[in-house]
């Protein structure tokens, strides 16, 4: 035991009880500023972006390289055998195909009539891929592969297939998490589109499993909302663009005060295979202005 | 130093394929807590202080990507590695036992911590549904992972100082 060496040693070690302690005040204080301000982490979710987002995209490209690959191969049989009965249809609908070119023309005279709204292709749209999904099993949120380089921000609305998948909470210049509909803690402000009836949309972890999003605070009176009834999102929410869809009332329930209704909804949107997702450039503030 | 990088490499891989592979693995939404492996394991392999570092940085990468508050992972995954760091003086290299009930038992504290802070606490109530679906499952395919997992993290601190501590502790 030379002084020298003991010396040596003391310099770079901080006693693990007070390593402890530290730590545990930087984490109380980050909480403390995320929780009591808006300031969001950016420079460290820059950093981190350059750090992650590239290996995740790449890992992500390649898993879906080889899912292809694997779906590919087992089709090749199907598809062969599709091929000859599919021919055959083609004859019939040659056929068909003719009378109905007639009816989209009648169509397209009555739409231009009617000017009817096209419901929100109107938006300007980017696309994106999910590239990573939440790291634990409490909440279903994921990564997408752009960020505010491509002129996305927080608040944003993100849809698939026709229906809502959820909105942008957070952002690094080169990815976004998107917070699903479905998730434990969302809510979103909702309308049944038949009745223009106001509801809340709530994910649930335990509907999760079914496949289904619970919905509350449906005041209907007059019993006009029936199961199959559409759901779109309200004009009233202030980070939801009015009149996406949601999805379809699949039951409904008399709660336990006798004012308001609850039940279940069935999205729009598989989320169990979603894999590239749509995310609309303007936020709701935005519109307003 | 050498060490240090290692532990840069492991714990980036174990987060990306966590959240790419091991979700694109998950059986029935469930996929594994590869974070917590890696934590635990550097918790008991280099004791507190590592256990801690590596904790609070684990925990660090879930906040800024999926917390939705920064900082409450990190101090979850903290005390995880602080827990385990407890365990260093008991720990054999041969040894697989250890690894996997201190997996398993962290996996689960994890779990339930998570379930008490973020549900219970916002009045989901349903214990029992919670402990079926979602934390029992995930521990169990934690440390059917960790069999796999855990050697290879073994494998990469083999380093010069490790062997010559395992070699003094087995005579």
């Amino acid at each position: 035991m030379s002084p020298v060496i003991k010396r040596k040693r003391d310099k770079f070690s901080i006693p693990s009880k007070y390593l402890l302690l530290i730590l545990t005040c930087i984490c109380v204080a980050l909480m403390a500023v995320t929780f009591f301000t808006d300031y969001s982490a950016s420079p460290l979710n820059k950093l981190v972006g350059y750090v992650v987002i590239p290996f995740q995209n790449g890992v992500s490209r390649i898993g879906t390289w080889i899912s292809v690959r694997m779906d590919e191969l087992g089709e090749l049989r199907i598809v062969l055998q599709e091929n000859q009965e599919l021919k055959q249809q083609i004859d019939e609908l040659t056929v068909q195909n003719t009378q109905l070119q007639q009816d989209k023309y009648e169509l397209n005279n009555l739409r231009e009539l009617y000017k009817l709204d096209e419901q929100y292709s109107g938006y300007e749209k980017v696309g994106a891929r999910i590239i990573a999904r939440d790291s634990g099993n409490w909440f279903h949120s994921f990564t997408i592969n752009k960020g505010t380089d491509d002129g996305l921000a927080v608040d944003m609305n993100v849809i698939a297939g026709g229906g809502l998948v959820g909105r942008i909470v957070d952002i690094g210049s080169n990815w976004a998490k998107v917070n699903a509909v479905i998730n434990d803690d969302s809510n979103v402000s909702g309308m049944v589109l038949a009745s223009s009836d106001n509801l809340m949309v709530q994910g649930s972890l335990q509907l999760m499993e079914e496949g289904v999003i619970g919905f509350g605070q449906l005041n209907d009176s007059q019993n006009r909302v029936e199961v199959g009834d559409k759901v779109v999102t309200s004009n009233i929410s202030d980070k939801y663009l009015p009149s996406i869809l949601i999805g379809y009332i699949s039951e409904i329930e008399q709660d336990a005060n006798n004012i308001t209704k609850s039940g279940k909804i069935t999205p729009a949107v598989d989320f169990e295979h979603l894999e590239e997702v749509l995310v609309i450039l303007k936020t709701k503030q935005q519109i307003k202005d | 130093m050498k060490r240090n990088i290692i532990l840069f490499f492991v714990i980036l891989c174990g987060f990306v394929l966590q959240t790419t592979l091991f979700q694109a693995l998950s059986f029935g939404g469930i996929s594994p807590n590869i974070l917590i492996i890696i934590t635990v394991s550097y918790g008991f392999m280099h004791g507190r202080k590592y256990g801690m570092v590596v904790g609070f940085i684990c925990g660090l990468l879930m906040d800024i990507f999926y917390g939705n508050v920064l900082g409450f992972y990190a101090l979850v995954y903290l005390y995880i590695g602080a827990a385990n760091g407890v365990f260093h003086s008991i720990f054999y290299q041969d040894d697989i036992k250890l690894p996997l009930v201190l997996i398993l038992a962290s996996d689960f504290a994890y779990s339930f911590t998570c379930y008490v802070l973020l549900y219970l606490l916002r009045g989901r109530f349903d214990f029992i549904f919670y402990l079926k679906n979602i934390i029992v499952p995930e521990v169990v395919y934690t440390i059917f992972v960790t069999v796999f997992i855990y050697p290879c993290i073994l494998l990469l601190n083999r380093t010069k100082d490790d062997v010559e501590r395992g070699d003094n502790k087995v005579v």
